[in-house]
């Protein structure tokens, strides 16, 4: 329980640094950067505590916030997706998630992809709509969110690919 | 009560979320106003010390381009110096210094959201304060905004909020800059009036008006005019002379007279 535990806490500080340090600063296409740190609130195990994953995933916005000066856009995209995360996983999974045991390292490629893809682009979707906050640019809005959500979805199934344990 | 209890406790899941995301629109919306983001921002032990690291690192990668940057500036400075006759009989008269600037280098750049930070690695130790102003060789960069024990953050003129008062090198005609978040090196100048004689080409500088940039600092050439919706005023879209993309050594501005500025300015309010 405790290895899990420091295992958690190490991918939390893992996944900010490397947010801010390098991934802030790709600005692929001139503007367009990869959001990789929900992936600790994507692939959290889904059988703990509610309140406690919510909790912790408003802490991770929030550290990216402080870190990129940007109030709190990232902390109330991350707990939104955190909060709404049951539905998507029930709706990407199945039966498997009703007997609640969801193994992210051996589910269905195209179901997690799927997953995956979902709580992305409602996470970007917050985000950009927080940050611009300006009804005439709504299509720039979604013109982001489109792109920055498709880096981010390759960046999130790469790395679920390159690290996921062969349990076969 | 009972009810109420049970209902918290059924609810708990979407309270909680209820309560998280507002403190997080809070944050947003403090962040949106001058000078009120307390908790959220990047000039502190932690951050500031990410950054530096990080910094350390990277700041390897442009030393080339950086040091033409400064050696291009020398060279003008130079110029100046060894080309201005300087009177010694009248000199004495005018040794008043009423802006001390300092060095800084800027650890952390951003310029692709719609309200832009910087961080530079000067802090309350080197006395730098809020409102200070920060230029680079080329141009203005933007005004200081919180300041911790050894590092500032710093209000990009790529920031929706800031608003720098600038005019017409030729004719004095001012306004205020603005930037409408599209592109990293446009942002607009607004409020100028019809009347004013505008033409593509033309250079734009900061007024002097406010207490904190001095006057004539370059900011950038106009690119486009075009009047607002109500045909009274310009807007002027101008090209920066500075790269906000490649930014790392500035300097700050603290205008001495600032406090005696202040204070008059608040006596008139009363």
């Amino acid at each position: 329980m405790n290895s899990i535990n420091t295992k958690y806490i190490v991918r939390f500080i893992l996944l900010v640094v490397l947010q801010v340090v390098l991934f802030n600063h790709i600005n692929f296409l001139g503007y367009i950067n990869p959001y990789i740190y929900i992936l600790f609130v994507i692939f959290y195990p889904t059988n703990n505590s509610r309140l406690l994953f919510i909790g912790i995933s408003f802490f991770l916005g929030l550290a990216i916030d402080l870190f990129s000066d940007s109030g709190g856009i990232h902390a109330a995209a991350a707990v939104t997706i955190a909060y709404l995360r049951p539905g998507f996983l029930k709706f990407a999974f199945g039966t498997m998630y009703e007997h609640n045991h969801v193994k992210f390292d051996n589910t269905d490629f195209g179901a997690k992809v799927i997953y995956v893809a979902m709580l992305t682009f409602i996470h970007h979707l917050i985000l950009f709509a927080l940050e611009i906050f300006n009804s005439s640019r709504i299509l720039y809005m979604l013109q982001k969110t489109l792109f920055s959500g498709i880096f981010t979805i390759l960046m999130i199934v790469l790395i679920s690919i390159i690290f996921s344990r062969q349990t076969k | 009560m009972q009810q109420i209890l049970n209902f918290i406790i059924r609810n708990k899941n979407f309270l909680l979320f209820l309560l998280l995301f507002s403190i997080s629109l809070l944050f947003t919306f403090q962040t949106r106003s001058y000078h009120r983001s307390k908790f959220i921002n990047s000039a502190n032990f932690l951050t500031g010390g990410v950054y530096n690291t990080a910094n350390d690192v990277s700041a390897y990668f442009n030393l080339k381009s950086q040091n033409q940057l400064l050696a291009k500036e020398n060279k003008r400075l130079n110029q100046l110096v060894f080309n201005t006759v300087i009177d010694t009989a009248t000199y004495t008269a005018s040794t008043s210094v009423n802006y001390k600037f300092n060095t800084a280098h800027i650890i952390r750049n951003s310029y692709t959201n719609s309200n832009n930070f910087l961080l530079i690695n000067k802090g309350s130790n080197d006395s730098i304060k809020e409102d200070f102003g920060v230029i680079s060789s080329l141009g203005v960069i933007g005004i200081v905004d919180h300041v911790s024990a050894n590092y500032a953050t710093v209000i990009s003129i790529l920031n929706s909020k800031s608003r720098i008062s600038a005019k017409l090198k030729k004719t004095n005609h001012f306004g205020s800059l603005t930037w409408n978040g599209k592109s990293a090196n446009t942002i607009q100048l607004t409020d100028v009036e019809k009347i004013a004689p505008v033409a593509v080409g033309d250079t734009i500088v900061t007024s002097g008006r406010s207490s904190i940039f001095p006057k004539d600092i370059p900011i950038g050439i106009v690119s486009n005019t075009t009047l607002d919706a109500t045909e009274n005023f310009h807007e002027i879209d101008i090209t920066l002379f500075n790269d906000m993309t490649n930014l790392e050594h500035v300097y700050t501005i603290e205008n001495v007279d600032k406090k005696e500025i202040k204070a008059l300015l608040e006596g008139l309010n009363e």
